[in-house]
């Protein structure tokens, strides 16, 4: 029933922006003009293309964001029956939040999270 | 407590008297579609017409007054203004993931929605493992908001994508390990199951005391990072970079961005007082028999929007006081701060759990 309703609530959002879709292009006022099509941006015309190379400070956030979110995906399970597990679970863990840290120093250490 | 799962049950088996299985589980499905829509549309109006006033309470202005009694139909003016406007087709844009965009923002939006626990038993999507699958869907809504900027062939669209991408992802890290020391303290993932635990035994955030205050607090910031609002909201900063990433979208195409952003406010509030605050449980104080009564005889589904339009008044607040932060800020805030406090935070509420230091 859980992934009925799953595939039903994706549906809804999947219909739901179709046919607003299709209703606001009924109901709108439709007209064709050279200056319309062009890109707003700000206001003036857009000189070359924006499709181009964008700095790797952001890709650096994401390669760090990717080492930790995969270490929050192996966290969960442990979190669920950290009760039943006691300290063997706890020391475990602690092993592995360390190595993470490490991590996080080096990449702190060699200057990752500094923006520049 | 009133147990909403009793007309579900009763509905199901009034169906299935007169209709084969299947039929009744299609027309079910069709039911909470409808719910899922009309929710959806009345908390987007509801939040928008809350964030114009709230603001204008906070700049000392009155906020929209004309249309309707206190301007309480100016929303709905908007919505049919947005509906009836044209939606222009650009030359250069990469029109296939143009038009995919809100899709992925609005069906990431509403599948989250539909997670929130309204009422005992009035719960949509219930899986077991409900924090994860939370987490995993509301983490779709970045590659809509990422494709709308790179689609749009606009620098300031694009600019406004690649900041929103990194800031969104950075935050959520701080959002998984909050849940995740939150989790360390039910010991289940299920949103059913962590409000009827809390229910019995309190509100979380009264039995995990020190670690869980801190948890709620990082919870708030990312959250308003996430919905990229607030402080944090460099994506769409209007002074320098148009509108961000929804500049070349018109009419509804841009309405739907405009409903995801409220409906991510709520579900951001709503999680918070589900995990946090309790959900639908009522306030109890041990001792206090007559008042633990009285606080039973109001609906669950009153104190779960009382707690969660509380949040949603706290984020307010925050978007409305503090100046924006740069890009830098942000990013180190998160990096620099919020993830060593959290894992610490993670760590702390391990220990005092497997040593019995909780309520």
């Amino acid at each position: 029933m859980n992934f009925t309703l799953f595939v039903t609530a994706l549906l809804t959002g999947i219909l739901f922006v179709g046919v607003v879709t299709v209703l606001a292009k009924l109901i709108s006022p439709r007209s064709f003009n050279e200056q319309k099509e062009e890109a707003y941006e700000c206001g003036v015309p857009t000189r070359g293309r924006s499709w181009m190379q964008f700095r790797v400070g952001y890709y650096l956030f994401a390669i760090l964001f990717l080492m930790f979110d995969v270490e929050t995906m192996f966290l969960f399970p442990w979190a669920v029956v950290m009760k039943t597990l006691g300290t063997s679970g706890l020391l475990a863990v602690g092993v592995f939040l360390f190595v993470l840290v490490l991590g996080l120093a080096y990449a702190w250490r060699k200057g990752a999270l500094k923006w520049q | 407590m009133f147990d909403f799962s009793k007309i579900s049950s009763w509905l199901h088996g009034f169906l299935t008297g007169y209709i084969p299985e299947w039929a009744a589980i299609l027309t079910e499905s069709v039911l909470v579609a409808l719910a899922i829509i009309t929710l959806y549309a009345v908390f987007a109006i509801v939040l928008i017409y809350m964030e114009r006033k709230i603001c204008a309470a906070f700049q000392c202005r009155l906020g929209p007054m004309r249309v309707g009694p206190w301007g309480t139909l100016q929303v709905f003016s908007d919505v049919f203004k947005m509906l009836t406007k044209e939606i222009i087709n650009l030359r250069k844009t990469d029109m296939f993931l143009h038009n995919l965009a809100p899709f992925l923002v609005v069906s990431a939006s509403m599948v989250t929605f539909a997670c929130l626990p309204w009422n005992k038993g009035a719960h949509m999507i219930d899986f077991n493992v409900g924090v994860f699958f939370f987490l995993a869907i509301s983490s779709v809504g970045v590659v809509g908001i990422l494709l709308a900027g790179w689609s749009s062939n606009n620098k300031y669209s694009l600019i406004g994508a690649m900041r929103s991408g990194a800031q969104i992802i950075s935050y959520e890290l701080s959002i998984g390990m909050t849940m995740l020391a939150m989790i360390c303290l039910t010991g289940t993932m299920s949103f059913s199951e962590i409000c009827e635990q809390q229910a019995v035994e309190g509100w979380n955030i009264f039995r995990g005391h020190v670690p869980a205050v801190l948890a709620f607090i990082i919870y708030l910031i990312a959250g308003n990072a996430e919905c990229n609002r607030g402080p944090f909201d460099l994506p769409e900063s209007e002074s320098e970079l148009t509108a961000g990433y929804h500049t070349e979208y018109s009419g509804m195409h841009f309405g739907y961005y405009y409903l995801a952003e409220y409906l991510n406010l709520f579900i951001c509030a709503g999680m918070a007082s589900t995990i946090f605050l309790g959900g639908w449980a009522p306030l109890h104080i041990a001792g206090l028999e007559g008042f633990n009564h009285i606080m039973d005889l109001i609906p669950g589904a009153v104190w779960f929007l009382g707690k969660a339009f509380f949040v949603v008044f706290l984020l307010m607040w925050l978007r409305w006081t503090f100046p924006r932060l740069r890009i830098d800020q942000i990013l180190s805030l998160e990096w620099k701060y919020l993830v060593p406090i959290t894992m610490f935070n993670l760590v702390l509420m391990a220990l005092l759990v497997s040593l019995g230091l909780t309520f």
